[in-house]
């Protein structure tokens, strides 16, 4: 699969509570989970959003809480991938076991940067930079979940 | 092959002699747990799948902690919608209002973890269980969907840090002194994906509500897992509570770890983590004056009976600073009723304080205690993010219950040793 979008840059440690903040974790509806996305560290986040851009942060992204409401907010605000340094455990798996892409790279990108990723292939193409890195494949195991588009489906064939 | 005690455990619930770090295993579950807030979206998921089973329903666990007592219309709908489902499914483990405790203080008091149990919960800490010997993580309300059905989770194997602890620490130091300091040490990612195992001769001089509050907050440094050794605390707690039999794994003795940390307990002071990460820990001597406007002491961190105890022995007789609200929120039923019986809360109240009924609601912003813009708290909670109690531009400083309880008596981040 082929994703094109802008870059939203953010620095480490973004954690759950500014990805969702618990004052909303009320309610499980997608749409208004994904209206209040990053609203504490970017206000304006869920209005300047373009479908298909893309989430880039450095190391340990989704820090703090197990809520699933993150990566949910995130996948609904149109977020079509989140690329970072590294992941926080939680929010790393809550990502495959529900469908949203996430990346693993050092790749150097800048808030605004184009760019075009091939999950597949495991290439990370910065447009704006001229520049393509490669990331290494999920293990066979995970990529089987992220395969068959998440956890719960997944299950139904698992041995 | 020579393995870690959370390896071990590991092997044990996926049938196979041995594991090592980077395996993914599906493991067997001895019991999942979700709550008000992570529940409805696992019941979701569920039915979504078109699932009907439920592996065993003596082995799951729904604790209306979070949002509770309803604190809205649409919280009041999500634990309904979780009482209904646990009423369908007949299962016997539902905690709401009345019998209802915060979840990683409830579940060990009522016996539901033994040491060697795999426990995964849709919650960050419920890592807190490592304490008594388990291997036990936080994980989404997906994974806790799988758990109800199959009773199974996967699980990529950690490797482990070792943290060696030696010597007794210092009266007003407590567990969550030691785990400050830890986080402050290695940082919010110190452990990413990985264990962290205690050890040592100082693990005796550590009360198993110290352990508790050390593995609950092993998640803030990043880490799939906090776990102690099993001793002679251990089992003793365990059959108080009347906790299955318990089955003590202990790490190979060499070569198992990633890194081992020497940590001398007696020479941790008092300490407080900053805003706005759990990292930004600072002992008394590396700041000035710092006012507050609210004290929380409660939480699956530092809600347990001996954190009151400790509270009430700085308290007792005294009052606390005007214009500092102070919010004492006992874990569960039975430690609101221990504490009651052992005149606790008659101290707090007299000293000023409000005594709430058992809920999560400030530490994460929910409820029974929000921040206005520019508020300071001081708080025995486990997180100190941006906007975690309230508005985005308030702040949180992570203590333990004695420096709380200090501080609620000047108004001001306070060392015990000052105050009494």
């Amino acid at each position: 699969m082929i994703l094109k979008g802008t870059a939203i840059k953010y620095g480490d440690n973004v954690d759950t509570d500014v990805i969702i903040p618990a004052r909303y974790l009320n309610t499980s509806d997608p749409k208004e989970l994904a209206a209040h996305c990053m609203e504490d560290i970017d206000k304006d986040f869920a209005k300047k959003i373009k479908p298909g851009d893309i989430i880039v942060a450095d190391n340990n992204f989704g820090c703090g809480s197990s809520r699933e409401h993150a990566p949910i907010a995130i996948k609904y605000s149109g977020i079509s991938c989140v690329v970072a340094k590294s992941f926080a455990r939680i929010f790393y798996r809550n990502a495959i076991n529900t469908g949203l892409p996430i990346i693993e790279t050092d790749a150097v990108i800048e808030n605004g940067d184009e760019l075009e990723i091939d999950l597949s292939a495991g290439k990370i193409t910065n447009l704006t930079k001229g520049v393509t890195d490669t990331f290494p494949p999920f293990p066979e195991f995970l990529q089987g979940i992220i395969d068959a588009g998440g956890l719960m489906n997944a299950m139904k064939t698992m041995p | 092959m020579k393995m870690t005690a959370t390896q071990k455990i590991l092997a044990a619930h996926c049938g196979k002699e041995s594991v090592a770090a980077g395996d993914m295993i599906m493991a067997d579950l001895d019991l999942v747990l979700a709550n008000d807030i992570t529940a409805p979206v696992a019941i979701n998921e569920y039915r979504k799948a078109g699932c009907d089973n439920i592996f065993d329903c003596e082995r799951v666990a729904l604790v209306m902690d979070h949002f509770t007592p309803n604190k809205d219309i649409k919280a009041a709908e999500q634990c309904k919608m979780v009482r209904e489902f646990a009423a369908e499914k007949d299962i016997p483990n539902f905690f709401d209002t009345g019998e209802v405790g915060v979840e990683h203080a409830l579940l060990p008091e009522r016996g539901m973890v033994t040491a060697g149990d795999l426990i995964i919960g849709a919650d960050s800490h419920t890592c807190t269980y490592g304490a008594l010997g388990a291997f036990s993580t936080g994980v989404g309300s997906t994974d806790m969907a799988v758990g109800m059905a199959y009773g199974k989770a996967w699980l990529r194997v950690p490797s482990a840090i070792s943290f060696v602890l030696h010597g007794k620490p210092s009266k007003w130091v407590s567990g969550k002194d030691v785990i400050l300091h830890i986080i402050g040490k290695i940082g919010v990612d110190g452990a990413l994906y990985k264990s962290m195992e205690f050890s040592g001769d100082g693990v005796k001089n550590l009360s198993v509500d110290d352990r508790l509050c050390i593995c609950n907050m092993a998640i803030e440094a990043g880490a799939k897992n906090g776990i102690f050794p099993v001793d002679e605390q251990t089992i003793d707690f365990l059959t108080v509570v009347g906790a299955k039999e318990p089955k003590a794994y202990y790490a190979d003795e060499d070569d198992v770890y990633d890194d081992v940390m020497d940590i001398d307990l007696s020479q941790i002071k008092p300490c407080v983590a900053f805003p706005h990460l759990p990292e930004n820990v600072k002992t008394f001597d590396e700041f000035g004056d710092i006012k507050i406007d609210q004290v929380v002491i409660g939480s699956c961190t530092n809600g347990r009976l001996s954190d009151f105890v400790q509270a009430a022995e700085i308290l007792k007789g005294k009052k606390v600073a005007k214009g500092v609200r102070v919010l004492i929120i006992p874990a569960t039923p039975k430690i609101y009723l221990d504490a009651m019986k052992l005149g606790l809360l008659e101290i707090f109240i007299n000293a000023g304080c409000t005594v709430s009924a058992p809920t999560c609601g400030p530490c994460l912003g929910g409820h029974m205690g929000i921040l206005a813009k520019g508020e300071r708290c001081v708080a025995t909670t486990n997180r100190n993010f941006v906007g975690r109690m309230g508005d985005p531009g308030s702040e949180v400083y992570l203590a333990s219950p004695a420096v709380a309880a200090a501080s609620a008596l000047a108004g001001k981040i306070a060392s015990p040793e000052s105050m009494v």
